[in-house]
């Protein structure tokens, strides 16, 4: 301890105040009402953590931190404007480069250290890089697959658990290994190399509707990773940092996975997205109802409670500007219109109310799924644009429904549901959905912008 | 270093126990502008990047150091940035007064 310099005291308070701000600034979050102050509290904290590490009196060279410092602003101005429809496949790509910069990190001290690197050292830095590793390939993957760069159905095949469960033990093994043996430091790469490798493996077998459980997941190994990152390095601050991210995306996982039906230790061992498949069987075709703008718009003015289920079709359509025309136009005839928002409808924790947020809808009209649910005996229409599994009663009713157990919104007990749906298609799932052959149920065939929009023409021309 | 490693396993116990406790409070309608802001948080991994690059210890070190401070930097930036732009966005259809 006598090496700590004056300089190094400083940095140390700056990091302290750095981590308190840090807490803040997420327990800020907690309300819409204060969230702002956040932003400021965790931009202040940054802020004071680069300048206090600049002080460091070990750092001769600052033209590279510099010009690393202005590249990486240069990628992320951008990176911060992108379309709030595509926000989920930037926080993956987002989750991918921090697990990249724990990765590099790790792996160059590694080799500044080795042999010299006592066990338990050795042992967190193996857990750093292989969480950063897969972290980092599994998140460029959900971020390719978000952006359909890649294909969003699951890729499986026979002995998948069985490969990625030995790939994984093969990189913990030689991790071990290279623990007892330090001078065996050829191992290292082979432990980057099969992490990076099975952080692939892990995300290919994921559809689309898990990508809220996966965001959150790969959003806790990250934070995880720079935790461990923090104790090879003896910087509290990453510690503290790397422990409230890790945290955070536990929660998130938590929730999407009882969102989901899906049992933690399903999630934790990434088996997704296998369940399902065979589900679809024979769907045979029964009759449906359904219905044109006109008539749609008629019920629709002629209620009293309206209250609007959106999903990720409505994403994908980019329709949530019309909805908010239609919002608009019922409100002014007296109508009330809440939207009803299910945890893992879109494709990542709160991707609907981001959405609904930016078509200026207030966020008090946006009600989640448990206060809501009581609601639908009194609700004259549920409209549903663009969303599917999350409404299907057979999760309530039919045991041998894949998605059996699931939460949904119980949209069935409304006195009308209309739901607007391309065709007959079943959902992502694959799971046919009996809702859309009830009595009171209205198809409205078509795409969600241009039919909301031809609701809110008929309803316009109306006066 | 036997006892800095113990002080770094509390400060890290403890931190959890803070993030869940903190976390469970925030409103579902702000989780996605949570994630991106924890995500700007986590890249206060850049200060490893940075002293890293600063003592120039190797070539390799310097390289991978110089690309960690790219990757954990746009991060930042853009991270705060997004989140900011998400919040604003977030408006109420009651007076506001609380």
């Amino acid at each position: 301890m006598n090496e700590f310099a004056g300089s190094q005291y400083l940095i140390e308070i700056i990091y302290l105040v750095a981590s308190a701000l840090f807490i803040l600034s997420l327990k800020w979050m907690s309300s819409p009402a204060t969230a702002r102050h956040g932003i400021w509290a965790g931009e202040i904290g940054m802020v004071l953590a680069i300048a206090g590490t600049l002080l460091h009196r070990g750092i001769v060279d600052w033209k590279w931190i510099v010009i690393g410092l202005v590249l990486g602003s240069g990628i992320g101005i951008p990176l911060g404007m992108v379309q709030m429809t595509a926000v989920p496949q930037r926080t993956a790509l987002s989750h991918a480069f921090g697990a990249l910069c724990v990765t590099l990190v790790g792996t160059a001290e590694f080799y500044l250290r080795t042999p010299n690197v006592p066990k338990f050292m050795m042992s967190v830095l193996s857990m750093e890089v292989i969480l950063g590793g897969l972290t980092f390939t599994g998140s460029l993957m959900a971020a390719g697959k978000l952006q359909e760069i890649l294909p969003q159905r699951p890729i499986t095949y026979k002995g998948q658990n069985l490969v990625n469960f030995l790939l994984f033990s093969a990189a913990v093994g030689s991790a071990v290994y290279l623990v007892v043996h330090p001078e065996t430091k050829q191992l290292f790469p082979l432990i980057v190399g099969i992490s990076l490798i099975f952080g692939v493996l892990l995300v290919i077998p994921i559809g689309g509707a898990d990508m809220p459980t996966v965001i959150s997941l790969l959003n806790s190994y990250a934070g995880l990773s720079a935790a461990a990152m923090g104790f090879v390095l003896q910087n509290k601050l990453l510690i503290i940092a790397g422990a409230l991210d890790g945290s955070s995306g536990l929660i998130l996982s938590v929730i999407m996975s009882k969102a989901m039906n899906r049992s933690f230790r399903n999630v934790l061992f990434g088996a997704f997205g296998q369940v399902q498949a065979s589900a679809a069987g024979g769907a045979e075709a029964k009759p449906v109802r359904s219905a044109t703008p006109e008539e749609a718009a008629a019920i629709l003015s002629a209620a009293n409670k309206v209250v609007i289920v959106p999903g990720y079709g409505m994403a994908v359509a980019q329709a949530q500007h019309k909805v908010r025309e239609l919002y608009d136009m019922l409100t002014k005839k007296g109508v009330e219109v809440r939207f009803a928002i299910h945890p893992v409808a879109g494709r990542m924790p709160g991707h609907m109310n981001v959405l609904l947020a930016e078509a200026d809808i207030p966020y008090d009209r946006l009600i989640e799924m448990e206060e809501i649910n009581g609601d639908f005996p009194q609700t004259d229409v549920a409209l549903i644009i663009g969303a599917n599994d999350v409404t299907n009663p057979a999760a309530r009713t039919d045991q041998s429904s894949p998605i059996f157990g699931m939460p949904i919104l119980d949209v069935d007990k409304a006195h009308t549901v209309m739901v607007i749906k391309r065709g007959m298609s079943p959902g992502f799932a694959g799971i046919d959905n009996p809702l859309y052959y009830l009595d009171r149920t209205l198809m409205l065939f078509g795409d969600a912008k241009q039919f909301v929009g031809a609701i809110v023409r008929e309803l316009g021309g109306g006066h | 270093m036997g006892s800095n490693l113990i002080d770094s396993l509390f400060i890290f116990m403890l931190a959890c126990f803070i993030g869940f406790e903190v976390i469970r409070h925030v409103s579902p309608l702000l989780h996605t502008p949570l994630m991106s802001l924890t995500n700007a948080l986590d890249a206060i991994a850049v200060v490893g990047a940075i002293v890293l690059v600063g003592e120039r210890k190797s070539e390799f070190a310097t390289v991978l150091g110089v690309i960690a401070i790219v990757a954990a930097t746009s991060n930042v930036v853009g991270g705060f940035f997004i989140t900011d732009r998400m919040l604003k966005m977030f408006k109420t259809s009651r007076p506001v007064k609380k």
